[in-house]
């Protein structure tokens, strides 16, 4: 650079088209670091926000055979997520509360207090089953008898299938 | 050796300016009077180091597998060299975190160095403030026992809570729309690189702000804050009392620093980490979750909150307590900074400590959870071993309601107290309250026959006195334990001597 440009200040020194030059080169560069940044941040934003939008089959899963029930009492079992993935181990577990109301007539709670979620426990002498968290209560017919749940016990849909009894798979009820 | 060390040390210093660029820095000037009351930033800063260190070390063990997760936490405490050791000092570090943050955070707030030219350094340090407490939750999760799944389930549920598109966010949370093996990922993710890149930028940029401003002279009745005269008078005050930071004032950093590394050390050998709970099972539902002790204040506040409220403090509590914190120094930027001339600063800071720290106690007793530990009530407490009574109590029992009530020491506190409730409620009082139940009791109207009611009835009928013998007498009944504490020594006597005249027959 000789010493006469150095002296002078670079942008006032500056023709129009040197200028028009710099704010063109400005908004590309711009331009180009926003291109950049939209292609990584998009699918990134995506992944990380992808469970949001999957929809997740609800399959039925065998919970023991019919017989294995005895009428009037309230049982815990135990059943696999639908698809889970590969690595989830034990976290795929999912219980539920069991009741054979008759020869042929099931219902089952899933364990989330409708209060915060925690897993309520079923006290069979008082018929009644009790959150650990708040001390929420609900009848043995899933409605709420006492303390800070909202709603009764989420249900889920049961069927008999080939002297198996079946769950169908819901997602964690959130209130 | 040493000439040639120091050749080396001068070319390096040479090539990276380090002395030319760090040397102004470490040695901008200080106020000298400010003094032991300033070291807990920088407490704050090196427990972070602390934690960044021993997580390092922990990742090259930990997976961050929902099948393996808890396993190789198994190994780090019980098999890898020190690794019970660094788990210790990790989870005390987080600890030491958070307490020196709350202290750090007090401090600025007494001394007024929120208010001008320091605003900023207020809001950036706020939000480390949020990041820190999200640093402490979910290290927590990536324990990933039962208690771990369970306040996963938890904060979903109060993600839920948020309007329009809550359910969306529990599903976040979730990694889906149950735990499940996207879960673990995403809190790993957080933990390790999300919010700890958001402390270190933020970090960088309240250090750039100290440097930029200054550290705040200790504040001295009379002397208001005012911005038009502000920054002159404190260029001034540096050039007549200031000194150096390193090392002038530094070496009480340094020295507090270290005693707190070394309580860290001597924690994590002593004591060690907290016990892993129960394998990370949904299945598994015996289950207490708790927040460790940093977040058992809000875990309380949550849960003594009236129910009408709780769908709107969940969401608005937190938003609305961040911003008024933030939006401080821009309410209260200028003005008097001596704590002596701001009396409500003093009390406001004292209120929230006993506030916390009520809150913290409360939350490690937990007294709205049931007792489901509750053993039946023994033959001393119930004083009868056969009869409706005895039915009565085995009743008390196994209907759950000693899960709930108070026995003389027996039984849970999320409902009243039942030891003395034969005295303060009629026969009819007691048996409409058994049937009809109450917002926090269930009605045990259709879960009891005629028999068992008669009997449950008997049983808190006669929970009036504790059964004693006194010198002299056949048995008599004196107070329970709870009212002969509040009883005066004069109406214990006049209550021995009424008996014993009764009892003789009015002689």
């Amino acid at each position: 650079m000789s010493k006469e440009n150095s002296e002078k200040s670079p942008v006032t020194s500056q023709s129009p088209e040197e200028l028009s030059r710099r704010r063109f080169l400005e908004g590309l560069c711009i331009a180009l670091a926003s291109l950049c940044g939209v292609v990584i941040a998009v699918p990134a934003i995506g992944f990380i926000f992808a469970p949001l939008l999957q929809k997740y089959p609800q399959l039925w899963r065998s919970v023991g055979k019919v017989d294995e029930f005895k009428i009037g009492e309230t049982v815990k079992v135990t059943f696999e997520d639908p698809s889970p993935l590969p690595w989830a181990g034990v976290t795929a577990n999912t219980a539920a509360w069991l009741r054979r109301v008759s020869k042929t007539e099931f219902i089952a709670f899933a364990v989330n207090c409708s209060h915060l979620g925690c897993p309520v426990r079923w006290l069979g002498d008082a018929n009644l089953f009790m959150c650990p968290c708040h001390g929420g209560v609900y009848y043995a017919d899933g409605r709420v008898a006492a303390g800070p749940p909202p709603q009764p016990l989420s249900r889920y849909t049961v069927r008999i299938q080939n002297g198996e009894v079946q769950l169908q798979t819901r997602p964690i009820p959130i209130a | 050796m040493l000439r040639t060390a120091k050749a080396i040390w001068n070319w390096v210093d040479d090539r990276l300016g380090l002395s030319e660029t760090l040397g102004p820095l470490a040695k901008h000037a200080v106020p000298k009077d400010a003094k032991w009351w300033y070291v807990f930033g920088s407490a704050t800063l090196l427990a972070f180091i602390v934690q960044v260190v021993t997580g390092v070390v922990l990742a090259f063990s930990y997976i961050p597998s929902p099948s393996q997760a808890y396993q190789t936490l198994q190994f780090i405490t019980n098999e890898a060299a020190f690794g019970r050791f660094m788990r210790g000092l990790h989870y005390y570090g987080a600890s030491a975190m958070i307490l020196m943050v709350g202290a750090h955070m007090a401090q600025v707030f007494l001394f007024g160095s929120y208010k001008f030219p320091r605003e900023m350094s207020w809001v950036t340090g706020v939000l480390l403030l949020g990041f820190t407490l999200l640093m402490g939750f979910t290290g927590q999760l990536l324990r990933w026992d039962q208690t771990a799944v369970w306040s996963v389930v938890v904060a979903a549920e109060q993600a839920g809570r948020f309007p329009l598109f809550g359910n969306a966010f529990a599903h976040f949370v979730l990694g889906g729309e149950t735990v499940g093996g996207a879960t673990l990922g995403r809190f790993f993710a957080i933990h390790v690189f999300l919010v700890p890149a958001g402390i270190f930028a933020f970090v960088g940029l309240h250090l750039m702000l100290v440097m930029r401003h200054g550290i705040s002279e200790p504040p001295k009745v009379g002397e208001p804050v005012d911005p038009k005269t502000y920054r002159k008078k404190y260029q001034e005050l540096l050039k007549k009392n200031g000194c150096p930071f390193w090392p002038d004032a530094a070496w009480r950093d340094i020295v507090f620093g270290t005693v707190m590394v070394l309580c860290l050390v001597l924690l994590a050998w002593f004591f060690g980490p907290p016990e892993l709970g129960k394998p990370p099972d949904p299945s598994i539902i015996r289950a207490d979750p708790r927040p460790d002790w940093y977040l058992l204040w809000y875990f309380a506040v949550l849960a003594l909150m009236p129910d009408w409220m709780e769908r709107y403090f969940m969401v608005l509590g937190p938003m609305f307590a961040g911003l008024l914190i933030i939006m401080l120094p821009f309410f209260f930027g200028k003005g008097e900074r001596s704590p002596i001339r701001r009396p409500w600063a003093i009390a406001g800071v004292i209120m929230v400590v006993l506030t916390i720290g009520s809150f913290w106690y409360v939350g490690a007793k937990t007294p709205w959870s049931p007792n489901f530990d509750a053993p039946p009530l023994p033959v001393n407490v119930v004083g009868m071993e056969t009869g409706p009574v005895a039915d009565g109590a085995r009743l008390f029992h196994a209907k759950g309601c000693l899960n709930c009530h108070l026995i003389e020491t027996f039984g849970g506190r999320r409902g009243p107290n039942l030891s003395n409730v034969g005295a303060k409620l009629s026969r009819s009082d007691i048996i409409i309250r058994i049937v009809n139940g109450g917002h926090n009791m269930p009605a045990y109207g259709n879960n009891l026959t005629p028999d068992q009611l008669n009997a449950l009835v008997a049983f808190l009928q006669s929970r009036k006195k504790a059964l004693v013998t006194l010198p002299g007498t056949t048995s008599q009944t004196i107070a329970s334990s709870s009212s002969v504490a509040r009883e005066t020594f004069g109406s214990k006597l006049h209550r021995y001597w009424s008996t014993t005249y009764r009892a003789s027959g009015g002689n």
